[in-house]
């Protein structure tokens, strides 16, 4: 109870913890909408095309599933930095170029829960499509709202992913105050300078965005299903 | 539980006669094993490898196992202030001094100092051993400069010469605060083709360790505003009944002697050319 005392008599020290905020939400949301488009498609495609090697594939995707964000940092910082191949970017050290990192990390927990649960229910839908006649395109469709609550799911994972990443957005983003700072970041910083009190306010604040999103989404979810009903 | 405090003195002092004692008795074999020492210090002294290379020796000398955290001055002292370790070495004179006038700490002792250097981009800043100068030249051309901002003893010797100088460097919108230790300031530096202030010994052992190679240039060295003072600090007793102060008090001693002095001053020349640290102990540094 120290902690909350001593926070709410002083405020909070000089990290920048509004930009933070706001560099967290920009980078957290937009990594997972661009997660969400390529982790869709490619769980779906694996589901519906069979090919040669299709088993490796799988498992990579598995492995990269539980990939630790910090070496995927490290693997865009080099590919990034201005030595690197794709130095000629220059989005290093930018919110950019976090987006980047943590795309390539959420992508592989959308699509391998995207491909594990069209397994499942993929196949039914696609037969009764057919049988009431809809066209390839109208069937894909079919199988995406049908299997919204799944695709809910990995969205929830990956951005819960994404916002509280630090080892990989601490290398490409580089902790910058006031541009690529982020709330984990920021509670890195705040322990390396042993004020642990901020960090655990900033760790608390950062639940309730958490839940606070995770409340509106839930709360448009209901209205569709409610919607549906009728 | 009062006795048994008033008890623990007398105890040490005891085992700490023994323990010489035996030292003495067995100087050509090894000493027995005294188990862990704990110490906080900066990422300095442990990025330059100075720690590796002298905790075999003491373990070697005194039978103690030195084992630290490398982290900040700021949060090195706040580890200290916890009871987390049993004896600190950074290097923040002034956060020191109240460090044991806090009673958190036994007494301050100067073991070594090395020193910092303005590094960055050969253009367009000359080399200069005015740091005064660098600064101010940094600030009007609108160079991008990167501050530690941790409250590490580098970010804190930092702002102290921006006041000096009387210059706000918040000034200039490409001063950036990277929030993160010296090894990955450097990197930033060296990528961003910025301008930044670092201990010397980090320097050297990063540019030539460094897989991708530092183009850093130093830029300003040998200014006596740029003078970097390590002490060493027992965590007391009396705050703490816990802390392992004969350990303590033996890692200060033999730190401060002639043999690991010595060592001190050898240290890196082999590597790099040059001394990292310079040791003072003994003086009133």
């Amino acid at each position: 109870m120290k902690f909350i005392s001593e926070l709410v008599a002083k405020g909070f020290s000089d990290v920048g913890v509004m930009s933070a905020v706001k560099t967290t939400l920009i980078m957290a949301i937009s990594s997972t909408i661009i997660s969400a488009v390529f982790g869709i498609i490619i769980g779906l495609l694996l589901e519906r095309f069979n090919f040669k090697g299709k088993k490796i594939v799988v498992r990579i995707n598995r492995t990269l599933m539980g990939v630790p964000p910090v070496v995927i940092g490290l693997v865009v910082y080099m590919l990034l930095m201005r030595r690197g191949p794709l130095g000629s970017l220059h989005i290093l050290f930018t919110v950019k170029g976090m987006i980047f990192a943590q795309v390539l990390i959420i992508t592989p927990i959308v699509s391998g829960m995207i491909y594990s649960s069209a397994l499942k229910s993929a196949m039914p839908i696609r037969f009764f499509a057919k049988t009431m006649g809809a066209n390839s395109r109208q069937t894909s469709f079919l199988i995406i709202k049908e299997m919204r609550s799944e695709i809910y799911f990995a969205l929830v994972a990956g951005f819960g992913r994404a916002i509280s990443e630090v080892g990989a957005v601490m290398l490409v983003g580089g902790n910058i105050k006031g541009s690529t700072r982020t709330m984990t970041t920021a509670i890195s910083l705040l322990k390396s300078q042993g004020i642990f009190s901020e960090g655990i306010a900033l760790g608390v604040m950062l639940l309730l965005i958490a839940f606070i999103l995770q409340w509106i989404t839930d709360f448009l979810r209901k209205e569709e299903i409610v919607d549906e009903n009728y | 539980m009062k006795n048994k405090i008033s008890v623990l003195p007398l105890v040490m002092a005891v085992m700490m006669l023994a323990g010489c004692q035996k030292s003495e008795d067995s100087k050509a074999s090894s000493v027995a094993d005294k188990g862990k020492l704990m110490m906080a210090t900066t990422t300095s002294t442990a990025d330059t490898g100075l720690l590796d290379y002298l905790a075999p020796i003491f373990k070697e000398d005194t039978g103690y196992t030195l084992e630290w955290a490398s982290v900040g001055t700021g949060e090195a002292i706040t580890m200290g202030e916890n009871g987390d370790v049993d004896v600190i070495l950074v290097h923040a004179k002034a956060s020191e001094e109240e460090f044991v006038a806090e009673g958190y700490g036994v007494k301050r002792f100067p073991v070594m100092y090395n020193d910092f250097v303005v590094v960055g981009p050969a253009d367009p800043i000359e080399k200069n051993d005015d740091i005064g100068e660098v600064f101010k030249a940094i600030t009007e051309q609108e160079l991008k400069f990167i501050n530690r901002g941790d409250d590490s003893g580098t970010d804190k010797k930092e702002k102290k010469i921006w006041t000096s100088i009387d210059v706000d460097p918040a000034v200039n919108p490409n001063y950036i605060q990277s929030g993160q230790g010296m090894g990955a300031t450097l990197t930033m530096a060296d990528e961003m083709k910025a301008y930044c202030l670092s201990d010397r010994g980090t320097y050297l052992k990063y540019k030539s360790d460094s897989t991708i190679g530092l183009e850093l240039e130093v830029i300003c060295e040998g200014d006596k505003n740029l003078l970097n003072q390590y002490g060493v600090i027992a965590v007391s007793p009396d705050k703490y009944a816990d802390t392992n102060i004969e350990g303590a008090e033996e890692f200060i001693n033999w730190i401060c002697s002639e043999k690991i002095q010595k060592l001190i001053s050898e240290y890196g020349v082999a590597d790099y050319g040059q001394a990292l640290f310079t040791p003072n102990a003994g003086t009133d540094a």
